[in-house]
């Protein structure tokens, strides 16, 4: 018994060690809640307008995002999309891998569990964290993911912003470069944290996409926990009384 | 006449009767179950041989019903989990019920080996039971690889990719074994196609059929106990051991109590917590198999890791494949290794105990070196706990020769 206990403890602790990012600069982490549907249509709604023009979400259906978020047939196709999708189809996008490889270098990913491959703090802190070089073929680079293909879609609510960096010169002469503010060179239309709410709405979504049944699976699992909890006790009373006699 | 009158006097009437004649499934159930008397002291440690088994009957029907909505095909696969995590109904707990499980079968089948490890299971005249483990244990670990390998995510390319590798050690022919295991020169849908035949059909038929193996010879010389007292030894008049208890109803009752124990941790990670935070579910893996991208590093799934971290810690991969086969050929031959007589870790002296406790220790710190980004430090580390690895059979080899212990009772309870 006290065994078990132990072993669970470890295991669950031990997992927590295991994270996602590799060095990516995660300054801030994300608070993000898969239970409000309001956030999760606000998500849905950045996601539909300012990302998937280039990023699909190939093995989600339209049909199955508008249930899960509480939208009519209507509300979804008329108001949410803004192709001529069947309501029943898949995320998929109109333009071609191949096209897409030529003009940005490198195709825009499928983001449907981006979720799971990234981490909510990656996102989250890479939709945060752009800022202007003319060094870049887009004119813009990004803390958390160096050198990203990607340019700053959402620049007209964050604004355009400058990186200080400060520079190390080591012994041997080489220079390493460690980042230490930003600066604001041209408002945007929102304010700071209008910008971070509209992100964390964003990465909700991307939470929810990348497994639509954790709803399900969320609201399932204090019932089935509570049920084992009752017969295991009810078990346990059993091979007591089994073994009552056995000395 | 006469014959026939006497042989159907001799069974029960009815339809057990008939079928008792033709089939002897009343005696199988005395056999094996209510009148398979095992000792009445199991603890804890003993949960974990009915739980692999329970833990088997899942992946078996998990598995069929996955196999019901998947396709073997390098295109479409990484899309067919998605497909059967969001529009098959209930997919996704049949899913993370098979993933889950894969892990729990590790996490089972380590303890139950470590009980064999602290009562001396493995020693006469259990040698054969042993044996049979360990080969389901190398079953096991092919058939969780080749599992690995078929959601085709870049994990799952890359790791099969390294493993085939492993292949090529073999002296003269390993270029061609690489090809041949993997049906193509590259890692492709050829390997993704064989890999799904071997985990569906071939593997799970020799896991079942050893399964059954290491559950006849345990019974044709009856269990072990944490005291290691041969029960066999005191028998009632009517020939049944007096310190055993049938199997049925005693311990299926018991195991039932430690199916509830593990199915709440069980389910509490399938329901919650089903990636482990990306242990049991890796994060590359939600990325499809892309063969230009290299994951930042590549690494098995947890329980392979100790074994992984022996085959980086040798510089030379030949040598290094050669050390990890032998981390595992080495427990074979374990019931050969340990030469003392005396069964349970309980009348052992320290020596025995502090020398289990270290390498219980480095295996488990090998497994956490294994899940890390390799570097000069924990590289050195692992390469001594390599040696040290070895070093412990090497030296329960001469120590157990003449060892000192304490007095073994006769019958359980005499102390």
């Amino acid at each position: 018994m006290k065994n078990m206990i132990v072993m669970t403890l470890g295991l669950l602790l031990f997992s927590g060690f295991a994270s996602a990012a590799g060095d990516a600069y995660i300054g801030e982490h994300v608070q993000t809640n898969i239970r409000s549907t309001d956030s999760l249509r606000k998500g849905a709604k950045t996601y539909m307008n300012y990302c998937m023009g280039c990023h699909s979400m190939e093995w989600q259906r339209y049909n199955r995002v508008a249930e899960d978020l509480g939208l009519t047939e209507d509300e979804m196709m008329n108001g949410l999309v803004l192709t001529d999708a069947k309501f029943t189809d898949k995320m998929t996008i109109a333009m071609a891998a191949e096209d897409a490889e030529t003009w940005f270098g490198k195709a825009p990913p499928d983001l449907t569990v981006i979720a799971k491959a990234r981490g909510l703090d990656w996102l989250y802190n890479f939709l945060i964290n752009y800022y202007v070089d003319p060094s870049r073929p887009t004119g813009w680079n990004n803390l958390t993911f160096e050198n990203a293909s990607m340019p700053h879609i959402l620049w007209e609510f964050q604004g355009i912003r400058q990186a200080n960096f400060d520079v190390h010169t080591d012994a041997e002469g080489n220079e390493t470069k460690t980042f230490n503010s930003f600066e604001q060179l041209e408002p945007g239309t929102m304010t700071e944290q209008e910008y971070k709410a509209m992100v964390t709405d964003l990465v909700n979504f991307l939470d929810y996409s990348s497994e639509p049944a954790q709803l399900i699976r969320m609201s399932l699992a204090p019932w089935v926990l509570l049920f084992v909890v009752v017969f295991t006790f009810l078990a346990y009373l059993l091979k007591v009384n089994y073994f009552r006699d056995i000395h | 006449m006469g014959k026939i009158a006497s042989s159907s006097s001799k069974s029960a009437s009815g339809f057990m009767g008939w079928l008792n004649d033709r089939l002897p499934v009343t005696q199988f159930y005395k056999d094996h179950l209510s009148e398979y008397y095992a000792p009445k002291n199991f603890n804890f440690w003993y949960f974990f041989g009915s739980l692999a088994l329970l833990v088997l009957v899942n992946q078996i029907l998990t598995g069929i019903w996955l196999t019901m909505h998947y396709k073997p095909d390098a295109e479409k696969a990484f899309g067919m989990v998605e497909y059967i995590m969001r529009d098959v109904p209930w997919g996704w707990l049949i899913r993370y019920l098979h993933t889950t499980g894969a892990s729990a079968f590790f996490i089972v089948v380590y303890f139950h080996m470590f009980r064999g490890l602290l009562y001396g299971s493995y020693k006469k005249p259990r040698e054969l039971v042993w044996v049979f483990g360990m080969v389901i244990y190398l079953a096991l670990m092919a058939e969780a690889f080749l599992g690995y390998v078929l959601p085709w995510g870049n994990m799952s390319y890359w790791g099969a990719k390294v493993i085939t590798q492993l292949f090529g050690a073999v002296p003269f022919v390993g270029d061609a074994l690489v090809e041949w295991v993997r049906g193509d020169y590259l890692i492709s849908d050829a390997t993704l196609n064989r890999f799904f035949a071997l985990h569906v059909v071939a593997l799970p038929l020799a896991i079942v059929a050893l399964v059954v193996l290491h559950i006849a010879a345990l019974h044709t010389v009856g269990s072990n106990n944490p005291e290691g007292i041969d029960i066999k030894k005191h028998k009632d008049e009517n020939g049944k051991p007096l310190d055993g208890i049938p199997f049925h109803p005693y311990y299926t009752v018991k195991d039932i109590f430690g199916v509830g124990m593990f199915l709440l941790v069980f389910l509490f990670i399938v329901f919650v917590k089903p990636d482990m935070g990306g242990l049991f579910l890796e994060h590359d893996n939600y990325v499809p198999a892309d063969p230009a991208v290299t994951p930042l590093h590549i690494k098995p799934v947890w329980y392979f890791t100790p074994f992984y971290a022996m085959l980086r810690a040798v510089p030379d991969m030949q040598m290094g494949a050669l050390i990890m086969l032998l981390a595992i050929v080495v427990l074979f031959f374990l019931p050969w290794l340990d030469r003392s007589p005396v069964k349970s870790i309980r009348y052992r002296r320290w020596p025995f105990k502090l020398m289990l406790g270290l390498f219980t220790i480095t295996f488990v710190v090998l497994g956490w070196l294994g899940m890390q980004a390799g570097s000069v430090t924990l590289t050195r580390i692992a390469q001594v706990l390599t040696g040290f690895y070895f070093f412990y059979f090497i030296w329960l080899y001469f120590y157990s020769r003449n060892e000192k212990y304490h007095e073994v009772p006769e019958r359980i309870g005499d102390h």
